[in-house]
């Protein structure tokens, strides 16, 4: 392609279509515009919003200091885009280079940047999942609901699932002063994205807040009553629970069926991309014209043994979008990877929770800094004898420290002593990660890459 | 008026909450919450607590002009 002049008529006339009007969706589209492009834009998105931030909705807006319908995402320019809003995507054929949407209408395309994300995983049992009262958090619609109805002062909330969301909904309730139960299948909050170390340290936290945890349980069937509203719940211990609140906090599901029989790489897993976001088809040969960028991609990362990573990460979602607009107007060598360190940030209980890295890759781990007893304190985590990721509590400004020293896979257990030296330091323990093939509902990191030493998948060779 | 916090870069010096307090609050010891969508009044507050940032972690509307799309089709 390189100087027959396709690219420069792309840039001046050509067609790119988003699929996606959220985090990604959007900082994709400013990015092109940034970088000349003067062709159409059209942004495709599911819901009938403009895109609106997610963090506030499980943070703020429960607290009630923020109003849910009030997180638009501000723009860093002006993207003159063709919208089609409330209106899903719903098939993609890339020999004709078209999307087919919900309403019956095509859409060409000569770029495609697919950013669909994820959506909350429903609650299994459907008939128990549409009564009154049960509720899950991931779009504006829902936290509109759960908002109210927490302003109405329920009796008490159930929250099933103690991954981040789950926290911090249990959070925002203690806060309300309303009674809140929370169940989780591992023994422990965040055991999926922490491990048991620190999982023992936001278990205290929950019960220091007058939150009712019960660990190592599944909720077995929520129950209602004669008007549809659900009134309890049933605990795998037999024992019942009380609410009229339910919020089912089970982590994510990506938003890729709408791709099934496309060709393209996609499925439960993400989509899977190269380090520069083009997509792969499903015979694991890159396209030319289909990127993905934001929660629904999974690529390869230097700095974590070139295993595909997902991450529900929303720095990440901005940073790969970047890259994708960048890589969609570039010729081959002016191509950048996205090798965007993993970041996210929590906050629960007053206790502001952030990590860099991939902590759910680490075997072991050091309170380097601080001490739990007091909250406030930084753990690092090592994987075959390097710091692989770190996660503080009340102790943010320490990170970027401890990330530069991911990035330069510095030695574990750490060799230097830390200003800190109080006991519970300078001693690696078993970071305590539950067996991966046993499923959690919220790591916001997923390793999804196939290693030699995983059994579980299954070869199918198709038959021509 | 819109605004977001990139919370990643955000490290808790609350300069944004001394100088817009009815826009931005800490929230125990170092996690920020603030209003993504602040009054107008507070325009003059929150453009001296973007400059203060010593991280540089607030984004604030760029260009207000766009016209605002709306869901025209299902729902």
């Amino acid at each position: 392609m390189s100087g027959d002049g396709s690219l420069e008529r792309l840039r001046r006339s050509g067609r790119i279509v988003v699929v996606g009007a959220s985090l990604a969706g959007l900082r994709a589209a400013e990015t092109l515009r940034e970088k000349g492009f003067a062709g159409t834009l059209t942004m495709i998105g599911d819901e009938p919003y403009e895109p609106y931030d997610r963090p506030p909705l499980s943070k703020q807006v429960l607290l009630g200091k923020a109003v849910a319908d009030h997180t638009a995402l501000p723009r860093r320019r002006r993207i003159d885009a063709d919208w089609r809003l409330g209106v899903p995507a719903t098939g993609l054929d890339m020999a004709e280079r078209v999307v087919r949407l919900g309403d019956g209408t095509e859409v060409g395309y000569d770029r495609l940047l697919i950013a669909t994300g994820v959506r909350a995983r429903p609650w299994p049992n459907e008939e128990e999942g549409a009564l009154g009262g049960v509720f899950v958090l991931r779009t504006r619609d829902d936290a509109v609901a759960l908002e109210r109805s927490l302003a109405a002062g329920p009796r008490r909330v159930l929250v099933i699932g103690a991954g981040f969301t789950g926290s911090e909904i249990a959070s925002a309730c203690r806060e309300r002063g309303l009674p809140v139960t929370v169940a989780e299948r591992a023994d422990a909050p965040l055991v999926g994205a922490l491990g048991g170390v620190i999982g023992a340290v936001a278990a205290e936290m929950h019960r220091e807040n007058g939150v009712d945890l019960r660990t190592g349980v599944m909720v077995t069937g929520l129950e209602g009553d004669p008007s549809g509203r659900v009134r309890a719940a049933h605990l795998s211990d037999g024992s019942v629970v009380e609410a009229d609140v339910v919020v089912v906090s089970l982590g994510a599901m990506r938003n890729t069926e709408w791709l099934a029989g496309s060709g393209l790489g996609a499925g439960p897993r993400g989509i899977a991309c190269d380090a520069g976001c083009r997509a792969f088809d499903v015979r694991g040969i890159v396209t030319d014209d289909v990127y993905v960028a934001g929660d629904v991609a999974r690529s390869p990362h230097a700095l974590f043994g070139y295993q595909f990573l997902s991450l529900e990460h929303w720095g990440n979602a901005v940073a790969q979008a970047e890259t994708a607009a960048h890589n969609m107007l570039s010729e081959s060598s002016d191509r950048r990877p996205h090798l965007w360190v993993p970041a996210f940030w929590s906050s629960q209980f007053g206790v502001n929770v952030k990590s860099v890295g991939v902590p759910s890759m680490g075997t072991e781990i050091m309170i380097a800094q601080g001490s739990r007893d007091e909250r406030r304190f930084t753990g690092v985590y090592g994987y075959q004898g390097r710091v692989i990721g770190a996660v503080t509590f009340d102790q943010c400004r320490w990170l970027p420290f401890y990330q530069r020293m991911i990035e330069t896979t510095a030695p574990f257990p750490l060799e230097f002593p830390t200003v800190d030296r109080r006991s519970e330091g300078n001693k690696p323990m078993d970071a305590d990660f539950p067996d991966p093939s046993v499923p959690t509902h919220g790591p916001t990191i997923t390793l999804s890459g196939y290693s030699p030493a995983d059994r579980r998948m299954t070869f199918v060779p198709a038959h021509h | 008026m819109r605004l977001v916090v990139d919370l990643n870069r955000c490290q808790g010096y609350a300069q944004c909450a001394f100088l817009a307090p009815d826009v931005f609050a800490m929230h125990g010891d170092e996690s920020l919450l603030y209003d993504p969508e602040a009054a107008e009044e507070h325009r003059e507050d929150v453009a001296r607590a973007v400059a203060a940032c010593p991280v540089q972690a607030i984004l604030l509307q760029a260009d207000a002009d766009e016209p605002v799309p709306t869901g025209g089709g299902l729902r």
